[in-house]
């Protein structure tokens, strides 16, 4: 069996900070790392290959630096690593993302596909969905369970109030949700290995896909201002005893009518 | 593209067990007021299942029209027939914009629909306008964990579609609203069946919808254990409140998924907000900043939480908070 799994290098969007002064990012010194969802759907990859001897493969889209998630993956246990980098890449909204990926994707042998549900810079959950559509083969999103049944895949798929258990056929494609699966550490000797794995680089003439279905000119949608968001006026803060408190309070509340 | 033939606004009716999610109504709302930009009219597109009764409770939140698709194999929510009928339904009406909520159904199902007609989707969006000039829907949402603000459009493809967080527009009430249903056949739904549904498992207990408070007494890290939580109730049923949670809580067990307010929980806009012992990650103010007044309970005077709050306590949240309840309760 052949699994491929989409990861995303992000930067950790927990340690970012807003500059107070300028209101902008500061991401100098921000660290990057394995998108977490992409991270739970790589173990359960990599579960499934323990169980029912499977190969994996992780694949992954962006600068060149992008390498080191995927070093990180090989020395979690992945098999093989594609990095597709190309500047005619650059730009790209969730449709064109997905129509690239899905083209290298083409290239592999698969019998399953698994992203994570949702990056945590962008958190569109599009790109999934969107690879399978272009590849034409079923998705499960939303994925807390999984495994397999011959050639089949039995996922629970959660929604608000309930989950559905699904089983598709293969080839088919899950998104990932960081419930899945307790990443794994890399282990020594996975880190060895894994620095002498070869990384297939693929480029934008490597893959059969028109230009204008790539990068910034196939991106349906455009960012046309980005800001952050308007401070409100600043608040009265007091520092009294807790029965003070609960005075000055009520008194604040009951003068905006609110209790 | 000629994007004159492509008029009207579609809004995706989610329903499940016959049951219209109440993102959907509130999209109605947002519909009607965009339409009215774009001198056009709201289509409320319905997929299901015996669905009479439903179309009529649409024209009550402002849908000008129905468009029914009544099909057995659309009873329960699968992501293929779903898409097949969302996608015959834009070739046949070429809508130029359609809207679905940003749920767990919408965020499955339009990126799907988006690939498949070939247009722009842009997710989870917090503000939708109409930009004068050109006509074109700017759909403005948070990225970043809510650190930056993005406003999107889609120019060139369309329809120009987005999905929309819960509880972020409101829903408009109409009394006689005149509305067409119109029942529109879709064929081979059945041959789109691509998977199996092996069962249903719904999630028990009592079902607490935060984003229907309104006041809600919210608890963080800072409240420590189920004590901690124990006040919160407390405190919130003087109040007439509903307990909420930060991710932290959440993640220590102190409280529901369902209770979690922020980026990755749910977007609440209750008259008040008392933040209990929470910092104030980006995270968590980007789920209710919104609220009309804000109060904020912690020992840490360099909360962030004290920035986005109107009234701020430094203290011992486990002091305050009883001190509260006991002085409501005086009253």
């Amino acid at each position: 069996m052949k699994i491929v799994v989409c990861i995303k290098q992000v930067p950790d969007t927990n340690e970012v900070k807003l500059d107070q002064k300028t209101g902008t990012l500061i991401r100098e010194g921000v660290p990057s790392i394995i998108n977490p969802d992409d991270k739970a759907g790589l173990e359960a990859a990599l579960w499934l290959k323990d169980q029912y001897d499977a190969e994996v493969t992780v694949i992954t889209m962006g600068p060149p630096q992008a390498e080191t998630a995927l070093r990180e993956a090989l020395a979690m246990g992945a098999d093989h690593a594609v990095l597709l980098t190309d500047r005619r890449f650059g730009g790209a909204d969730t449709w064109a993302t997905s129509k690239t990926l899905a083209s290298a994707i083409k290239k592999l042998e698969f019998d399953l596909i698994i992203t994570g549900r949702q990056a945590i810079d962008g958190d569109t959950a599009q790109v999934g969905p969107q690879i399978a559509e272009h590849l034409g083969i079923p998705h499960i999103s939303y994925a807390e369970e999984l495994d397999l049944e011959a050639d089949f895949v039995v996922v629970k798929r959660q929604f608000e109030d309930r989950c559905h258990i699904l089983k598709a056929r293969q080839p088919c494609l899950i998104t990932a949700l960081s419930e899945l699966c307790e990443p794994r550490y890399m282990t020594p000797g996975g880190i060895f290995t894994a620095w002498k794995t070869k990384i297939t680089v693929l480029n934008r003439d490597d893959l059969d896909v028109e230009d204008s279905n790539i990068g910034l000119k196939g991106s349906p949608t455009r960012v046309k201002k980005s800001f952050t968001k308007a401070v409100k006026g600043a608040g009265v803060i007091v520092n009294l005893d807790p029965s003070e408190s609960a005075v000055w309070l009520t008194e604040r509340l009951k003068e905006k009518f609110i209790i | 593209m000629d994007h004159n033939e492509w008029k009207d606004l579609f809004v995706f009716m989610e329903q499940t067990d016959r049951q219209i999610a109440d993102v959907s109504f509130e999209l109605l709302g947002k519909g009607k007021e965009l339409a009215k930009e774009l001198d056009c009219h709201v289509t409320a597109v319905l997929p299901g299942f015996k669905l009479e009764p439903l179309c009529r409770q649409l024209a009550e939140y402002g849908a000008d029209r129905v468009i029914a698709i009544d099909d057995q194999d659309l009873n329960v929510y699968m992501t293929e027939p779903y898409t097949h009928v969302l996608s015959e339904v834009i070739r046949k009406y070429k809508p130029e914009i359609v809207l679905y909520g940003a749920t767990a159904i919408g965020r499955d199902l339009a990126p799907r629909v988006s690939a498949r007609v070939h247009t722009g989707l842009t997710a989870d969006c917090t503000s939708l306008e109409i930009e004068p000039d050109s006509g074109l829907l700017l759909m403005t949402r948070p990225a970043f964990g809510g650190n930056i603000m993005a406003t999107i459009v889609c120019a060139d493809h369309r329809p120009q579609m987005a999905t929309v967080r819960p509880g972020v527009m409101t829903k408009l009430r109409y009394e006689n609203h005149p509305c067409v249903v119109e029942p529109f056949t879709v064929s081979d739904i059945k041959g789109h069946i691509n998977l199996e549904i092996v069962d249903i498992v719904k999630k028990t207990g009592k079902k607490i919808n935060i984003q229907d408070a309104n006041i809600l007494i919210s608890g963080g890290r800072g409240m420590k254990d189920e004590e901690g939580f124990k006040l919160l109730n407390q405190l919130a049923d003087q109040l007439g409140a509903t307990v909420s949670a930060s991710r932290a809580a959440v993640e220590a067990g102190l409280a529901d998924k369902e209770q979690q307010v922020g980026q990755t929980g749910k977007t609440v806009r209750p008259n008040l907000y008392i933040a209990c012992g929470i910092s104030g990650a980006i995270q968590h103010l980007a789920g209710m900043e919104d609220a009309e007044v804000i109060v904020a309970i912690n020992s840490d005077p360099s909360a962030p939480i004290f920035e986005a709050a109107d009234y701020g306590l430094v203290g011992d949240v486990k002091k305050i908070v009883p001190a509260l309840t006991d002085y409501l309760m005086k009253l």
